[in-house]
């Protein structure tokens, strides 16, 4: 019932919340774009058969030049640039999402263990959070990565390890606070086992402020990655990211060629733009304290 | 205070001492370093020989005790590529860094907190609604993107910029500097102001919300009663206490822009550490990553320190425990 109120009570607001709306609408836009993605473009631009190099360098359509065929022209394989951004908007939001869960899943296990049980793993657990906290996410994950090497999944364990600290920390002072509660002193004398008190009792209730975190945390994912990628140190050249792909273009920038870097930034700023107009939407509705 | 003092000097020690544990454990279980020094010829015993020099025959404990003796002597090896000691590559460079850090975090905070305080203060204002949105589209922009663009924008279209390089340096009290010449603030323009971005729009919403919290205490009410001018009470007692939370994430801003740092670098081929740490990568040159790494773990832990410090005497309130 109470999650009824909350959820409609955040549907009111949200429809008068004119950014949320907006944020809400980009952020679909790009699941359309992961989900249905190659049905989109008529050319798959990793498929060599498709290209043809008398196509490389066309500017976007609306300049003289420009070719009806390619919306936002081409690269010098002959790519469609739109085709290449659908790719890669594939990518860099998969790696975002799946980062964030992994950092998620991880970061309240721990999060959970050290605020339920206390003692020297709390300490163990929170110490490590506290030296990791003090460098930035973008360094560690650049040093993880000129360790590992590139690939896609190389960069997925360099994100989850860079972010799975800020849900240990949010969740174990949460669990804190919980386990003080009535309601779980109560399930310890009903005799239930501490792992059923955690995931059924403490877990739901530590979970709200993570929606917020989970959120942001996407889109400073994505943007982690595309500069790991333009770095060199990302995603292989065989399955380009956006990062990767502006990468590409800022090697033709000089030359004037810019619709190879231009449109796939804005695509990044767009979708990550979208994340954090929801983000904060999320965070005024959901932290009671603002209100 | 003096003994809440050492005890954060201890802790910086722990922390300095973990990361060279990790420095230490990564480098190890990342590829054969003999390689970098012998040459492509090499018979097994020279190879032999060499893995016997850099010390790599003996067991990893050694290796780390070995490790972190040299790191206590300032000992860092040298650059398998350059030849020369590691520490004095990064130190040459260190200056060129620390100019367009300190130029972004100056742009950054010049900017930020006069438009953070607008906008605490008049919350419903349209302009307001504006430097927010604006904010919120800053935090959205990869960096190195909007390098690109002033790049394309100021110097391959306008020629207003040059787009690379550190222009000219003049030595002041031995150190060479591109400050205090015109050609090198000519040059320093572009890579401060793309590094600045996301400096500027976390500082602005960091002091937009302490502004917001602090405006709605009662002693802000108190002094309007008074009859406190609105400019008295916004910068006399809003700004003090809204810019408290400002101080302790100078920290962590100045950490995130020399890590940034290596991709401005990059871009705008600005001769600092950041640019030489990508390329050392590249070059799997591990005694100037380690350099780099330890470096940059010092001047983080000194840098949090100090903030510390200074929030405990900027806010009375905080006791320290």
């Amino acid at each position: 019932m109470a999650s009824r109120v909350l959820s409609s009570q955040l549907v009111f607001n949200w429809r008068r919340n004119p950014p949320a709306i907006l944020g809400t609408l980009v952020v679909l836009l790009c699941a359309v774009i992961v989900i249905a993605g190659p049905l989109l473009v008529s050319q798959n631009p990793y498929d060599l058969r498709q290209l043809s190099l008398l196509d490389s360098y066309k500017p976007p359509v609306w300049l003289d030049g420009g070719d009806p065929r390619y919306l936002l022209g081409t690269d010098g394989q002959g790519r469609d640039v739109m085709a290449s951004i659908v790719y890669g908007t594939r990518i860099s939001a998969m790696i975002g999402v799946t980062a964030m869960l992994m950092a998620c899943a991880i970061g309240t296990t721990l999060g959970l263990l050290a605020g339920y049980f206390g003692g020297r793993l709390d300490a163990l657990i929170m110490r490590v959070a506290d030296v990791q906290l003090s460098f930035p996410s973008m360094l560690i994950a650049l040093f993880l990565m000129s360790a590992f090497g590139t690939g896609i999944d190389k960069v997925l364990i360099a994100l989850t390890a860079v972010g799975w600290v800020v849900y240990a920390r949010t969740v174990r002072g949460s669990t804190l606070g919980e386990v003080q509660k009535e309601y779980v002193q109560a399930a310890h004398v009903a005799g239930l086992s501490h792992a059923k008190i955690i995931l059924r009792h403490v877990l739901p209730n530590v979970l709200t402020p993570l929606i917020v975190i989970a959120t942001v945390q996407v889109g400073t994912f994505i943007l982690i990655e595309a500069s790991l990628s333009f770095l060199g140190v990302g995603v292989p050249i065989t399955r380009p990211s956006l990062g990767l792909l502006i990468k590409n273009g800022f090697d033709v920038l000089f030359a004037g060629l810019w619709w190879n870097s231009v449109f796939p930034g804005l695509m990044i700023m767009a979708m990550v733009f979208g994340i954090n107009l929801m983000g904060d939407f999320l965070r005024d509705e959901l932290n009671p304290r603002l209100k | 205070m003096f003994a809440y003092a050492v005890k954060r000097l201890i802790q910086m020690l722990v922390v300095l001492w973990a990361v060279s544990v990790i420095v230490f454990m990564m480098m190890s279980f990342t590829g054969d370093p003999v390689f970098m020094v012998v040459p492509i010829d090499a018979t097994d015993a020279e190879i032999a020989q060499a893995r016997r020099i850099l010390g790599l025959d003996r067991s990893l404990p050694e290796q780390y005790v070995l490790f972190l003796k040299n790191l206590l002597q300032g000992e860092f090896g040298r650059s398998y590529v350059f030849r020369q000691p590691a520490l004095d590559l990064i130190l040459e460079r260190l200056p060129a860094t620390l100019e367009i850090v300190l130029v972004a975090l100056l742009i950054a905070t010049v900017v930020a907190i006069p438009l953070g305080v607008f906008a605490g203060a008049n919350p419903q204002n349209p302009l307001s609604r504006l430097i927010m949105s604006g904010s919120l589209v800053g935090i959205s922009l990869p960096g190195f993107w909007v390098g690109m663009m002033l790049i394309f924008i100021f110097a391959v279209e306008l020629r207003l910029f040059p787009s690379s390089g550190r222009g000219e340096t003049v030595e002041f009290l031995g150190i060479r500097t591109s400050l205090l010449t015109a050609n090198g603030w000519h040059h320093i323009v572009l890579p401060a102001v793309t590094l600045s971005f996301g400096t500027l729009a976390i500082i602005l919403r960091i002091t937009r919300a302490g502004m917001m919290e602090v405006m709605r205490q009662d002693y802000i009410k108190f002094a309007r009663a008074k009859g406190v001018s609105r400019r008295g009470v916004l910068y006399g007692h809003g700004l003090r206490n809204g810019l408290i939370p400002v101080v302790t994430i100078f920290g962590l801003q100045l950490g995130d822009l020399i890590a940034f740092a290596t991709i401005t670098e990059t871009i705008f081929a600005w001769p600092g550490m950041g640019k030489l740490l990508i390329d050392s990568i590249y070059r799997a040159d591990r005694p100037v990553i380690v350099v780099y790494l330890m470096l940059v773990a010092l001047i983080f832990v000194v840098v949090n320190f100090i903030v510390d410090i200074l929030y405990t005497m900027i806010d009375p309130r905080i006791t320290v425990k």
